[in-house]
């Protein structure tokens, strides 16, 4: 192929321009979500919840979550007289097929579901040092995976311990609050597939959701107030002994 | 003009930290991605890519817009508030694809159990059974429609297109 010098000079801006619309990446999906519009949450009814594991299989069958990690795990706490600083809590494989069966009813038992908060001061996001974690403009906390470094600074960061790093991406992973689901005017997976509505979807921002009256009319909770992360998983009838 | 008379070397110096900067300035805008910065700290093309994941969970409005039969089945029953895929699983493949791609019936015994079997951790007020005792171990879908669980509205099929 012979490439004449008046050639090169139009091919070399051709490829610079078609080189730069590769590196913007591609638009956004939906054309009609505004992330302005938006501020997500979850709520999350511990009364309400039956312990069955279907969030936590959703949640790994919509996101290819390896085996043995969880973005969503549920935990059954167990309070009795003995231990009502520090309660049993198990989790047996994430709670994915359930709990083992309680014959007796000794103290108080109840089920936990656990995920990320997307937190609006999120720690996870503060402390990584390239910027490939982030708070989207519609509050939901997100990971670039092409620019994660597989560091594991913000698995340490999180006081929840909802981050783990990917076994073959070698890349921090977490829940995204299904962000390619909620922008497309669906619900998340674990929504989905709660058989009880203990899980919820919020968009703060909407006044006719639901979860501003639910707020106002509730005893709710963040898990872990006292380190002031702005964790928007709001729980209600949150028992004390809950870590 | 004495006190430069020996600093031709230093001049050379800056030309050489100059020429540096403005390698770096050249190499930064090729490496850094251009939506970097669009909305803060990170590459704003990210949450467009993160959007356009394939969704799995087709949603239950998916399937009511076929299954009208079966929606107005569940609508009588106390599994009204239940969606579709959270017994059936995920199947935005069947609702993209309805004709080839078929979904299997779900085993009752494995998933009416989940829930229902009986458990003092679980709320007080859901319905819990003991499967061995209550069943004798018949099916739940002898007595019970899942689709709407009343024992008064009688067990035919389990309603709805297969």
């Amino acid at each position: 192929m012979n490439i004449s010098r008046r050639k090169m000079l139009i091919l070399l801006p051709a490829a610079a321009v078609a080189w730069e619309s590769v590196l913007a990446g591609t638009p956004e999906a939906s054309p009609n979500y505004k992330m302005s519009d938006h501020w997500w949450g979850m709520l999350i009814d511990i009364s309400k919840c039956i312990g069955c594991g279907n969030c936590v299989r959703a949640c790994q069958t919509e996101n290819d979550v390896p085996e043995g990690y969880f973005r969503t795990w549920v935990e059954r706490y167990h309070v009795d007289d003995y231990h009502l600083e520090n309660p049993v809590v198990i989790s047996p494989d994430g709670g994915k097929e359930g709990f083992p069966v309680v014959k007796e009813d000794a103290g108080k038992y109840f089920f936990v579901p656990k995920m990320c908060n997307h937190c609006a001061d999120s720690p996870c996001t503060q402390v990584c040092p390239v910027g490939a974690t982030f708070i989207s403009p519609d509050g939901v906390v997100l990971i670039d995976q092409k620019y994660c470094l597989g560091c594991a600074y913000c698995v340490q960061a999180c006081p929840y311990g909802c981050r783990y790093v990917h076994p073959t991406k070698e890349v921090a992973d977490k829940c995204t609050l299904c962000y390619h689901r909620i922008t497309k005017g669906l619900t998340t997976a674990c929504c989905e597939a709660c058989p009880t509505g203990a899980r919820q979807l919020a968009d703060l921002k909407n006044p006719n959701d639901p979860i501003h009256e639910f707020l106002k009319t509730h005893n709710v909770q963040v898990l872990k107030p006292q380190m002031a992360t702005g964790a928007k998983a709001f729980y209600n009838d949150l028992d004390g002994s809950v870590r | 003009m004495s006190a430069f008379k020996d600093a031709r070397h230093l001049f050379r110096f800056a030309g050489l930290f100059v020429l540096a900067f403005l390698v770096f300035l050249v190499v930064r805008h090729y490496y850094v991605p251009k939506s970097f910065g669009q909305y803060g700290h990170y590459r704003g093309a990210a949450v467009g890519e993160i959007a356009n994941l394939p969704v799995k969970f087709a949603g239950h409005q998916a399937c009511e817009d076929c299954h009208t039969d079966v929606v107005a089945k569940k609508n009588t029953g106390k599994h009204a508030h239940v969606n579709c895929e959270a017994c059936h699983g995920a199947l935005a493949s069947h609702a993209d694809d309805p004709s080839t791609v078929k979904p299997v019936l779900p085993d009752t015994a494995v998933l009416c159990a989940r829930c229902h079997t009986a458990s003092a951790a679980k709320p007080k007020g859901f319905p819990q059974v003991e499967p061995a005792e209550h069943s004798q171990g018949l099916p739940c879908e002898t007595c019970h429609n899942p689709h709407s669980p009343g024992m008064d509205a009688p067990a035919t099929a389990a309603g709805g297109a297969k």
